[in-house]
């Protein structure tokens, strides 16, 4: 999961907390979450993410704070001097295996790789919920040859909706569509990417946190029970594309690109990059016959 | 436009004229996008003044279209500058907005509630619409319970095609209050006795004395006085209408005083009752309200089910208007404060708060995180003061008596008047008014007595919980309702005698919070469905082992959800567990 470690600087202005019993100080304006982390604590998070503005949906990084009728979301809440905030008590531990046992019972997470030891931790038993739970049912949406939507992993985190907006891309090609458990993430009418104003930057498969969006690669290598995670290798570049200098990481296996991602916490990038420096790299493998951009509108 | 990227499909002209007419009534101009200028979008951006606009324009499109059309979602797009990715994503939000593909023919649509009371008439009426051949729409509570009896059958609202939405019950007749000729009300002193649309009429009864009053005190005093009243939030959560206040009149800047009118829990329709029959109260309520607290601006966000409320209402505001009680130099005094009325479009979650501010603001009606709290960050991030009709209209006897006397009314922890909307197995079914004190019973008799033998009484609406026979005796206080578990909410008495399905009943309170999600957090999207799918298999059966689990759904939904409508889903039917009544 997903961790801020924002050490104090002598000369900011610091709010101390108490977490689990122990003092914890972060900057004025860090948030629980920030208190967390810097005591050490892990807290299982989802639709958090630090290079994006925290929406609070998915309540599994929720702690008991005292005085509060009703926990609250560590990511977003600012911590205030005084807070008094439990992080492992009976409330805590059942609300967060209840979020994460939900979504298993509604929501493919077989690609959910760092869910799955938050569940075992939490006990959840998404099986619990009868013989036919109603669930996501969502086909895989293959429109091009970039990237795959498949929203029968969509645990509905809003990240890329805020990556394809205001928190990075400003094209605002997505958004959370209908209401309640029929909510999806949608381009206007659900028209196919392509007619739609996406831009394949692919900011929004690099933040999704379920799989739900893969690049093309992968999903053709997982297809064919060829994706092999733990033998890629990730060499640092930049981006050779224009002079802005983002820094790519290129994903390799069998000495092949599959994936080029951005560090989030990269002060130029922010972990977002352009159709480019994203998906233009099939000319490092290519035959001169091979150099296309592959769109496909 | 030089930078939303659109679809090819174009809007008629018909949907052009209509979208434009309804963004001139509003003064927005189409937006302009120099080609020099660096194009601030529509998204999350607060920024766009146009965005507001949204609502209204999507109404207008519904109504001529008979759906949200993709030539009309490009044309909106392009004269508001939001991309019509999120204009989908806010129209596909709503009850009375279709997505999916255009109507197959020219019929208005009847909405017919399925929601207690109306739904032991539901099903017979709807089959009947059927056989007519009228389109038909199941719609969660409309907000006219008093009308769910035999001989009325369900609440039905009528979605008009290139026409007016109307109700057909509706009428232009004096409303016949049943406590008409009571002598002491406060609240509905003028419902049923004076015409609701003639400002002399509202003057000549004592309207705008409350105002006069107001100014003579000033702000600060007004603030004093309700607050000396103990006035609390009439809407369900009983909130110090005076800290409210007070908190909005510290900060400074542009303000808002918005009426929180999307009267949507079922069981409720006393602010219909006061908005249809009473308007210029509230107009005068609303404008002491900004006055106090040093609003410019108020808004009423009305439910888009009511429209003879939104008629007079906007027949009050205007002859106010003219009379120099609303705009500029209000009374001939310095004080400025015009008012404009929003229609929501079929969403319970946006009787939330903030949710309503997202919604009015053009974005999807999905509840925000507090802190921080109205007061300082409200209608476009605005310092705002959100409060229920009824409890705006209680402000003018605390004006008049002031608000001492207004707060030895009642019982030591509930001041004043208070609405009850009595429906269900009920002689009289109605909106009355008490001074807080009288038991269940007593209410209950008040309405004429039960029909039958009584079972059960859901108390404060689906967020709220059903009580037994051995709560009759309970005074229908906050202090004596919450001493006792339950909850007085919105002010809902619904009665079920012994014939009543209540398997049938708490299954329809379980659909209908799975269907009112927003969807935005997943203890309540989730938890809600499951819920609803554990009642449903256990209908008519044993719940057996399924306790622990709606206990366990309840307790998460409970904790973690981001707002209210999560944290009540469970209450009224682990309270029917409890009672008996199912399981």
């Amino acid at each position: 999961m997903t961790s801020r470690q924002q050490p104090v600087a002598a000369s900011e202005t610091a709010v101390t907390i108490s977490v689990n019993g122990s003092d914890v100080s972060v900057p004025e304006g860090g948030t629980i979450l920030d208190a967390c982390s810097a005591a050490g604590i892990e807290t299982p998070t989802i639709c958090y993410a630090e290079n994006l503005t925290p929406v609070n949906a998915c309540r599994v990084c929720v702690v008991e704070v005292e005085n509060s009728r009703t926990l609250v979301p560590s990511c977003s809440r600012a911590a205030e001097p005084g807070m008094v905030v439990q992080t492992d008590s009976e409330r805590v531990r059942h609300s967060r295996k209840m979020v994460l046992e939900f979504l298993g019972s509604g929501v493919d997470l077989s690609q959910a790789d760092q869910l799955a030891p938050w569940m075992e931790k939490y006990g959840s038993d998404p099986g619990r919920y009868g013989e036919s739970p109603e669930t996501m049912n969502e086909e895989v949406r293959i429109e091009d040859n970039l990237y795959i939507r498949d929203y029968d992993k969509c645990v509905l985190c809003y990240k890329c909706v805020e990556a394809c907006g205001d928190d990075a891309q400003h094209t605002f090609a997505i958004s959370m569509s209908g209401r309640g458990f029929g909510a999806r993430i949608a381009t206007e009418f659900d028209v196919a990417l392509p007619d739609s104003a996406c831009v394949y930057c692919g900011n929004c498969v690099a933040v999704c946190p379920t799989n739900a969006l893969q690049f093309k690669t992968e999903f053709d290598l997982r297809e064919m029970g060829n994706w092999r995670e733990e033998e890629q290798e990730v060499t640092q570049t930049v981006c050779s594309y224009c002079g802005v200098g983002c820094n790519l990481e290129l994903h390799t296996q069998d000495e092949r690109i599959v994936k080029v991602t951005s560090p989030a916490d990269h002060s130029v990038t922010s972990g977002h990059l352009c159709i480019k420096g994203r998906f233009g790299w099939q000319y490092v493998h290519a035959g001169a016959d091979e150099v296309d951009v592959q769109i496909g509108r | 436009m030089p930078d939303l990227h659109l679809t090819q499909d174009r809007a008629s002209s018909a949907e052009m004229a209509a979208v434009d007419a309804a963004l001139a009534t509003l003064g927005v101009t189409p937006a302009v996008v120099e080609e020099t200028e660096r194009l601030v979008r529509g998204g999350i951006h607060r920024k766009n003044e146009r965005r507001h606009a949204l609502l209204p324009a999507l109404h207008a499109l519904q109504t001529e279209s008979g759906w949200i059309s993709k030539g009309g979602t490009n044309y909106i797009a392009e004269t508001l500058n939001v991309p019509p990715a999120e204009i989908y994503g806010v129209a596909s939000f709503y009850e009375m907005f279709r997505v999916d593909t255009a109507p197959d023919h020219d019929e208005n649509v009847a909405h017919v509630c399925v929601d207690s009371p109306c739904l032991e008439f539901a099903e017979a009426k709807i089959a009947e619409l059927e056989a007519d051949g009228t389109p038909i729409h199941r719609s969660p509570c409309l907000g006219q319970c008093e009308r769910a009896t035999p001989d009325h059958g369900p609440a039905l609202f009528i979605q008009g095609r290139k026409a007016a939405n109307s109700v057909p019950s509706d009428s232009s007749d004096l409303w016949d209050l049943p406590q008409k000729h009571e002598y002491g009300l406060k609240l509905l002193k003028n419902v049923g006795r004076i015409d609701p649309t003639s400002l002399d009429a509202y003057v000549g009864a004592g309207g705008y004395k409350a105002l006069a009053k107001a100014f003579a005190l000033g702000p600060d005093k007004v603030i004093e006085e309700v607050s000396a009243a103990g006035l609390m939030g009439r809407g369900g959560a009983a909130f110090p209408t005076g800290v409210k206040w007070r908190g909005v009149a510290a900060e400074s800047g542009t303000k808002h005083i918005v009426v929180n009118a999307d009267e949507s829990e079922p069981g409720t329709f006393k602010d219909r009752t006061i908005m249809e029959h009473d308007p210029f109260s509230l107009i005068e309520a609303m404008t002491i309200a900004g006055f106090a607290t040093g609003a410019q601006k108020g808004w009423i966000y009305i439910r888009g089910e009511y429209p003879l409320a939104t008629e007079r209402l906007q027949i009050a505001i205007d002859s106010a208007r003219v009379a120099g009680f609303v705009g500029d130099g209000i009374a001939r005094s310095s004080f400025n404060f015009d008012i404009e009325i929003r229609r929501g479009a079929g969403a319970y979650i946006c009787g939330e708060e903030t949710a309503l501010f997202n919604s009015l603001e053009g974005f999807r009606g999905e509840p925000r995180q507090k802190p921080p709290f109205p007061t300082t960050n409200g209608l476009f991030d605005q310092p705002t003061a959100i409060n229920n009709p009824e409890t705006l209209l209680n402000v003018l006897p605390i004006m008049l008596e002031g608000g001492e006397v207004y707060g030895n009314l009642g019982t030591e922890g509930s001041s004043g008047h208070k609405l009850f909307c009595l429906s269900g197995h009920i002689a009289a079914p109605g909106t009355y008014e008490v001074e807080f004190g009288p038991t269940l019973r007593d209410v209950l008799e008040l309405g004429g007595g039960v029909q039958g033998t009584l079972k059960a009484v859901l108390l404060g609406g689906a967020a709220g919980s059903f009580v037994g026979l051995d709560a009759l005796d309970m005074p229908l206080t906050m202090e004596a309702t919450r001493a006792a578990g339950a909850s007085l909410g919105s002010g809902v008495v619904m009665a079920f005698n012994d014939t009543t399905d209540f398997d049938a009943v708490c299954v329809r309170i379980a659909e209908f919070f799975r269907n009112e999600s927003c969807g935005q957090c997943v203890p309540c999207r989730i938890g809600a469905v499951r819920q609803h799918e554990v009642l449903v298999r256990t209908s008519g059966s044993k719940l057996n082992g399924e306790l622990k689990l709606l206990q366990d759904i309840d307790l998460a939904m409970k904790d973690a959800s981001i707002c209210g409508l999560g944290h009540t889903a469970s209450t009224a039917v682990l309270s029917a567990i409890d009672l008996g009544l199912i399981g």
